[in-house]
């Protein structure tokens, strides 16, 4: 009954690949070399598309580009330095509602939440990082364009930008909340002190590097978007600091440049968005950093 | 024992006065987020309200959108959506499920993370600049070369030759979902990675020990094991598509709002609607109408997450919970 | 039968430190008998690392055909390490790799020429976690590696998974299920033996289970060793155990390993597994079995 294959073959089958299996060797390569190519595929866009940035952008960056407001269409020169600083303002604005908010949720997350509450604004936290930016910008455009203000602002850009930076602050801190070990706690609340002061003295403290992280990280993303602010601050040609005016933004900045058939806003577009990805980048390798750094601390 | 520690330190805490107040204040800032999200909802059903009455369903089936003679059917900014969405998912799908596959399966460790970063870069890229790349560099050379050549192969084809006929003209469907696809292929891989992370390694050490190739243990064992994983992670990826404006808006024309069957016509999307026309919605039935799109793009996109999070979580959930149903 | 000691060269454990108390001695290496036919595995000076780390270093069996070899020792003395070396798994983990020479009916398994794919459809493995592929029915399950091999039509497949059930005694427990059926909706017991079964389907000539019965209830794993018992007459069998009880239930040889201070595992002592249990060589050997440490 025993159908085991003896000596001869089992030198053949280990020693020869021929046929079928053959064949197969060849599918598994071809498969590698395919999973490897898409991953270059990816990789190469970025590249094509930072290439193309710096090229395009570099030619564009002068100093007047960085201290000058534009000038009328069709005139060559000026600069961006109203869309920065908008972007700054609304940015700093942004994050003095939406990192306050933001962390009180993640503290309730991680310290406190329990129970279906708790559960419900887990849920709704994803739904809202979920949600189109655009959807944001509409929510906004009618609350504090159409009915509050009556004409397009920047408070309401850096609220719509704040509504963006909540889940993502919230996400990360959260996460960081829940490595801090539970014994430091305890230590903490044996020595008898009051859970907020643990909470605010011991907890946060430790988790200070998520924290810095959530708090770049998100205005890293929120510094990027263009849809909610064209909705909702719409951009301005000249400088203002006014909050409850049209204000200029880069990405807005980048849009209507790119669009405009001026060689001049074309190449200025690109010197924008060269300095939104260097922007961008830089506070995404601060945030890796700092990442790096606590985990070689600890 | 994280539970038991858990309702210890709050036993421990409850006394102090400023406990109490720490704790109010911490909950009535997380109360914020339901209180956001309703308002969202309730101020974006309020004003589109005298849309939705007004056109009822016909909102969603007609494609005449004419402001001047007030009439709004949104039909075709939605054929716009699905097919530029469907054109991403495609193109980003297999490519960001051998990206993921490549990272998590195939790279050595030193590989690893730098290609993973990179990938993750794509993700930080502004929607904006995908716009001023696709329509400065991608746009024309889709229209000299890639369109026409589509055109003279594939457009030949009986039937699917629909697809790639009319003139070729660089601001179409194509490029737009090609713009889309390349700013999804993050989501897709970063989140197929990490399901792929969670198959048991014995899945694939039962496959290789039957003598399977690498190969084969993935496509038999890592795959089949990861597929409804993976099917979250591209609805996932299907909904930032969905959402997905400026790159959009700069790319897909903004001219027609016809639908027929070729790829190579200018048109709208949802999102490039509201970002296109928000500045001239003048009467109130017209702001009534974007509102309202923008109210069917959050329906959707909420339920497409609802969708996605379901189907990542039970691969996520661990072994077997769903495998018992053929049982 | 002939009592040989044979000298291992310690020339591979340059990680020794000088003072190693209990310096290393030769391990006690009784070959086995070769009376039976069929496939013999001989592994001669054979180390393997995790990356820098050395796991095993210079083991030497004989491993005798159609018999039952165990291999037994405290936790990380390399035993999983050494058996998973026998089909070449030990190097699908990254960073690891293994040196030294495997002969199966005299081919090394890790010469140049060698594919580690056609090693391991000859040598099959059982794991600890019984592991069926969840979205697999259970014939899909016990015929996933005859499909690789291709060449088989539907009838074939459907006899061949049948006789494998029936060998890994399962058959009768999931005839009216086994085409609808999760491989994953079965018990422990029976995904182990379903893993048993998916191995036989190949016709392997050595089988290796890793503590194959460590995640099962007494029953189940009487059940496991009872088929171990009848699975011997055609194959040759390699069996890793924490369990000195299940070793001497079921094996005819034991192999009894132990990692010292540097934590790199040896062989300590091999030989018949009654002459182990009852009459070891060794202290180590004797102070394991007896409960005095491990």
């Amino acid at each position: 009954m025993a159908v085991v294959a003896t000596s001869p073959s089992t030198a053949q089958t280990l020693l020869t690949a021929r046929g079928r299996l053959r064949r197969r060797a060849i599918v598994d390569r071809v498969a590698t070399a395919l999973m490897a190519l898409s991953a270059l595929a990816g990789v190469i866009v970025l590249l094509l598309i930072l290439i193309y940035s710096a090229i395009n952008g570099l030619p564009a960056l002068d100093l007047a580009f960085f201290t000058e407001r534009p000038l009328p269409p069709g005139e060559v020169g000026g600069g961006v330095a109203p869309a920065i600083l908008g972007t700054i303002e609304m940015l700093v604005v942004a994050a003095l509602i939406g990192v306050p908010i933001g962390m009180g949720t993640a503290i309730y997350l991680a310290e406190y939440g329990r129970g279906s509450f708790a559960r419900t604004v887990s849920f709704l936290i994803d739904l809202i990082a979920g949600l189109p930016s655009i959807v944001i910008g509409v929510f906004v455009w009618t609350w504090l364009v159409r009915h509050v203000v009556g004409h397009y602002n920047g408070l309401a850009g850096s609220v719509a930008l704040a509504v963006i930076m909540i889940p993502i602050v919230t996400r990360t801190v959260e996460e960081t909340l829940r490595l801090v070990p539970d014994p430091l706690r305890e230590a903490s609340l044996a020595l008898g002190i009051p859970r907020w002061k643990t909470i605010l003295r011991v907890v946060l403290p430790t988790a200070r590097a998520g924290i810095i992280t959530g708090v770049v990280l998100s205005i890293a993303r929120a510094g990027g978007e263009t849809a909610p602010l064209l909705l909702t601050a719409l951009g301005n040609q000249f400088f203002s600091y006014d909050l409850l005016q049209p204000m200029a933004a880069l990405p807005v900045q980048i849009y209507t440049y790119a669009r405009s058939p001026y060689a001049d806003w074309q190449v200025k577009a690109w010197g924008a968005a060269l300095i939104l990805i260097v922007l961008i980048g830089a506070l995404s390798l601060l945030s890796r950093w700092v990442v790096a750094r606590r985990l070689g601390h600890s | 024992m994280a539970v038991e520690a858990e309702s210890r330190l709050i036993q421990a805490g409850g006394t102090d006065r400023g406990d109490r107040i720490f704790r109010g204040l911490v909950v009535l800032t997380a109360a914020c987020v339901p209180v956001l999200l309703i308002g969202i909802v309730i101020l974006l059903l309020l004003d589109a309200w005298p849309a939705v009455q007004r056109f009822g369903f016909g909102f969603l089936v007609s494609s005449e959108w004419d402001p001047v003679a007030e009439k709004f059917g949104a039909a075709a900014y939605i054929f716009g959506t699905v097919v530029t969405s469907v054109i991403a998912l495609l193109l980003a799908g297999p490519i960001g499920v051998g990206c993921a596959v490549f990272i998590a399966e195939y790279a050595p460790r030193w590989l690893r993370e730098p290609v993973s970063f990179l990938i993750t870069l794509l993700a930080a890229i502004p929607s904006v600049i995908y716009g001023l790349w696709g329509f400065r560099i991608l746009a024309p050379i889709m229209r000299a070369n890639v369109e026409p050549f589509l055109k003279g192969t594939v457009g030949q084809v009986p039937v699917v030759g629909a697809l790639f006929s009319g003139p070729a003209v660089g601001r179409d469907y194509l490029v737009a979902g090609v713009i889309l696809a390349i700013m999804i292929l993050p989501t897709i891989t970063a989140v197929s990675r990490e399901i792929l992370r969670a198959v048991p390694n014995t899945q694939r050490e039962g496959m290789l020990a039957l003598g399977a190739t690498r190969w084969e243990t993935i496509k038999r064992a890592v795959l089949p094991y990861a597929r409804t994983g993976i099917a979250g992670a591209a609805v996932l990826g299907l909904a930032r598509a969905l959402g997905e404006t400026m790159a959009v808006t700069m790319v897909i024309g903004n001219s027609s709002t016809r639908i027929g069957p070729s790829l190579f016509t200018p048109g709208y999307t949802l999102a490039s609607a509201i970002a296109n026309q928000f500045t001239e919605a003048d009467k109130a039935i017209y702001f009534s109408a974007i509102v309202e799109i923008a109210l069917v793009l959050l329906l959707v996109a909420a339920l497409m997450n609802v969708v996605a999070r379901f189907l990542v979580w039970s691969v996520a959930r661990g072994p077997l919970g769903s495998a018992t149903r053929a049982g | 039968m002939m009592m040989t000691h044979k000298q291992l060269e310690p020339a591979d454990q340059p990680q020794a430190p000088p003072q190693n108390p209990p310096a290393f001695e030769a391990a006690v290496v009784e070959p086995a008998p070769s009376r039976q036919p069929g496939p013999r595995v001989t592994v001669s000076d054979l180390s393997a690392w995790y990356g820098e780390r050395q796991a095993i270093a210079a083991v030497a069996l004989d491993i005798a055909p159609r018999q039952v070899t165990a291999i037994i020792g405290p936790s990380g003395c390399g035993k999983s390490t050494l058996i998973r070396c026998l089909n070449r798994m030990h190097e699908v983990t990254p960073g690891a790799h293994a040196k030294g020479t495997v002969e199966l009916n005299g081919v090394n398994i890790y010469a140049p020429n060698v594919d580690p794919v056609q090693v391991r459809r000859v040598v099959g493995m059982v794991f600890q976690k019984p592991n069926p592929f969840p979205m697999m029915t259970i014939f899909d399950n016990v015929v996933a590696g005859l499909l690789l091999q291709g060449g088989a039509s539907k009838r074939e497949l459907e006899e061949m998974a049948e006789q494998a059930l029936r060998q890994a005694a399962l058959f009768d427990e999931v005839k009216d299920v086994w085409k609808k059926a999760s491989g994953a909706s079965l018990s422990g017991g029976q995904q182990q033996r379903l893993c048993i079964a998916r191995t036989l389907a190949v016709r392997p000539e050595v089988i290796l289970m890793d503590e194959p019965c460590s995640a099962l209830d007494p029953i189940a794993t009487y059940r496991i060793e009872e088929l171990i018992g009848r699975l011997k007459a055609e194959f040759t069998i390699v069996i890793v155990t924490h369990n000195m009880q299940q070793a001497s239930r079921v094996s005819d040889f034991t192999a009894f390993m132990l990692a010292e201070e540097d934590r790199i595992g040896r062989l300590v002592e091999f030989g018949p597994t009654a002459r182990i249990f009852t009459n070891p060589t060794k202290q180590r050997t004797e102070d394991y079995i007896t409960g005095r440490f491990g």
